[in-house]
């Protein structure tokens, strides 16, 4: 919403503004200029640097944002902090001619000061869909020049959406789950309009919460009300709160038909939530997995 | 004896020498400020881009590369918004603790931040869906606007609640700033628990304050409004020196206490709702500022008001440019770091001085 706030831009450069801007126009050119490929290369975003891998054109990334940590060798690539306080400097420190993310990237102003700088700048909007992946692996061939190698690993994503897509429309029953977030305090349950229930609902499962749009607490009332059979969570979320038996100590979760058969599935957060090229596991396991809890 | 000059009976430093020592700091801050960054530029490079920035604005050929763009358009609008955003804190936290003639008086007493931090999170987290004229109207000035126009409000609904009868109870209105900013911080509450995850994090960005949104419009704008407000201190530290003695004194040596009262509120609230509006939180260098300001060189407005504007801009450009190198590529948000390094020094200026406070 701030995204749309902030993207407007009016470029209102007056005082030294004005005069600074037209003591350079040859980088307003430098933006402008036509796409050879990508030779320094930085994703804002876990998803978008698993496709690089998986595109094989590691070699160009120069650096990558806090959340991307598949695959492990990603982890060891330079970070440029979390990617809604990006530093203008910083990434323009590591030189790249290319810059790929969503449109979680920001603050808007630093995004400007390095298209200015001459990098291009390509967001995907994320809206916690297919196409959205679909996106990514375009946005990530057409950078990197390697168009024919992101069709033929879209034409194999693809294939496997829809066979994952076909198990699931065969299911005859659809599990009633609650994807929950409990690091510390009270927990969070995603309701609508979450990377979580977009996935739920691909899973072919109904998420338990309809009522209210993005994470928020919920009490044990209303735990027990939406009667969950099957809790979604991440792993690291479990390891955080200390394992799963400590997990069902957690008093909002006893009054759950889900505490009965202790019913969890657990997935690796970027897996579960990162609207990658693993999407379509992520959705198939969570599929499985969840049927399996209420056979 | 030369030093004589330059030091008062009390054994502090003089009006001329403080200001000179406090200048002295601002320009060594700059030119740290300016030499470091993630991005490699060599030092001895920079007169030279400067010169050629300059020559820019005056129309003619300029030399073009990398280091030009990221010096002329991101270090240096930057490096000046610390040096505006510090002075008009240091110089806000002056006037406030003037104003309640207590040292631990800060600008936020007066509501101006949490006004403005209310207003920043009402447009970030209603502004696209609930306030739709905002973007609309405002574009990208949105929250800037917001958050100045949210940080008066607030400071004048504080104001009049400290009335009494026309004339202004300091203590009422400290007490009504307490209560103003309970409110307030209830508010953020209850916009952090309807936000969505982006928009809360957005907001606690915003609340930890950074100069990264440095355009140079911006600078120009919250520079300005810092300057001008300076100007209007000045005249203020006569009167405030008056107060200080005591508001019926002050009443008897002629100072117009009313109209002091009125004047040191709306420059303070002017200069830190225009710093806030830009870069969110800066905290403690309002609080930091003024003290040192009065231990080397006593608690005289005419040396306090203009030395704590001067070292609050040394402090806030010195601060930036740790937080925009320790952790490169990647950037500290600037008001973690303040707090960081001033509630230490100031608790140990506490147990220094717990005596006189």
């Amino acid at each position: 919403m701030s995204d749309i706030l902030l993207s407007r831009r009016v470029s209102l450069q007056w005082l030294g503004g004005a005069a600074m801007a037209s003591a350079m126009p040859a980088f307003a050119q430098n933006s402008a200029q036509v796409a050879a490929p990508a030779r320094r290369l930085v994703s804002l975003s876990g998803a978008l640097t698993e496709v690089v891998y998986l595109l094989n054109a590691q070699s160009l990334l120069v650096g990558t944002d806090t959340t991307s940590l598949f695959p492990e060798a990603a982890q060891k690539t330079t970070k440029v902090g979390y990617v809604r306080q990006l530093s203008a400097e910083g990434l323009l420190s590591l030189k790249p001619d290319a810059v790929v993310g969503t449109s979680d990237a920001g603050p808007p102003v630093v995004l400007d000061q390095i298209r200015q700088a001459g990098v291009r700048v390509a967001l995907v909007k994320a809206e916690h869909n297919w196409a959205e992946v679909q996106e990514k692996v375009k946005v990530v061939g057409r950078e990197t020049g390697r168009v024919a190698d992101a069709e033929k690993l879209l034409a194999q994503l693809d294939t496997q959406w829809s066979s994952v897509q076909a198990q699931v429309a065969k299911a005859q029953r659809k599990p009633r789950v609650l994807f929950v977030l409990a690091h510390s305090g009270s927990p969070q349950v995603a309701g609508r309009g979450t990377a979580a229930n977009a996935l739920i609902q691909y899973a072919g499962c109904v998420n338990a919460i309809d009522q209210f749009d993005g994470y928020k607490p919920l009490t044990a009332e209303a735990m027990a009300s939406a009667a969950p059979e099957v809790i979604i969570n991440t792993t690291q979320g479990i390891e955080a709160l200390g394992g799963e038996q400590a997990f069902w100590k957690r008093p909002e979760l006893a009054l759950t038909p889900a505490f009965a058969k202790k019913a969890l599935v657990t997935l690796e957060a970027s897996h579960l939530l990162g609207f990658g090229p693993r999407l379509p596991t992520a959705v198939q396991a969570l599929h499985m997995r969840s049927l399996q809890w209420v056979a | 004896m030369a030093a004589s000059r330059w030091r008062t009976p009390a054994g502090r430093l003089s009006r001329s020498a403080a200001l000179l020592l406090g200048a002295v700091l601002v320009l060594l801050a700059m030119v740290w400020g300016a030499a470091s960054g993630a991005y490699a530029i060599a030092p001895a490079q920079l007169p030279g881009i400067v010169w050629d920035g300059l020559r820019g604005l005056l129309g003619g050929a300029v030399q073009q590369g990398p280091e030009h763009l990221v010096f002329l358009n991101i270090r240096l609008p930057r490096l000046l918004m610390g040096v505006a955003a510090g002075a008009g804190l240091g110089l806000a936290g002056a006037l406030m603790q003037g104003l309640f003639r207590n040292p631990l008086a800060d600008p936020g007493l007066i509501g101006v931040s949490s006004g403005a931090a209310l207003a920043a999170g009402i447009t970030i987290v209603l502004g696209g869906m609930y306030l739709p004229w905002l973007p609309r109207h405002l574009g990208s000035w949105a929250l800037v606007v917001m958050a100045f126009g949210g940080g008066l409000a607030v400071t004048a609904v504080v104001y009049v609640l400290g009335q009494v009868q026309g004339t202004t109870r300091i203590g009422l209105m400290l007490l009504a700033g307490i209560a103003i900013n309970a409110l307030a911080g209830a508010g953020l509450g209850f916009l952090s628990f309807i936000s969505t995850d982006e928009q809360l994090r957005n907001l606690q960005m915003w609340l930890l304050g950074s100069l990264g949104a440095s355009r140079w419009s911006a600078v120009g704008l919250v520079g300005s409004a810092v300057a001008l407000n300076t100007l209007a201190a000045l005249a203020l530290a006569r009167p405030l020196n008056a107060i200080a003695l005591g508001e019926a004194q002050a009443n008897l040596l002629g100072v117009a206490v009313e109209k002091t009262k009125r004047r040191t509120v709306l420059v303070a609230a002017l200069a830190v709702g225009a710093v806030t509006a830009t870069t969110g939180i800066i905290g403690f260098i309002g609080l930091v500022a003024p003290h040192w300001v009065r231990l080397i060189a006593g608690p005289d407005h005419r040396v306090v008001l203009p030395g704590s504007a001067l070292l609050g801009a040394a402090l806030v450009v010195s601060a930036d440019a740790v937080a925009r190198t320790i952790v490169k590529p990647a950037e500290l948000p600037l008001g973690v770091l303040t707090a960081f390094i001033g509630v230490p020094l100031f608790l140990a200026m506490l147990r220094q001085f717990r005596s006189k406070v």
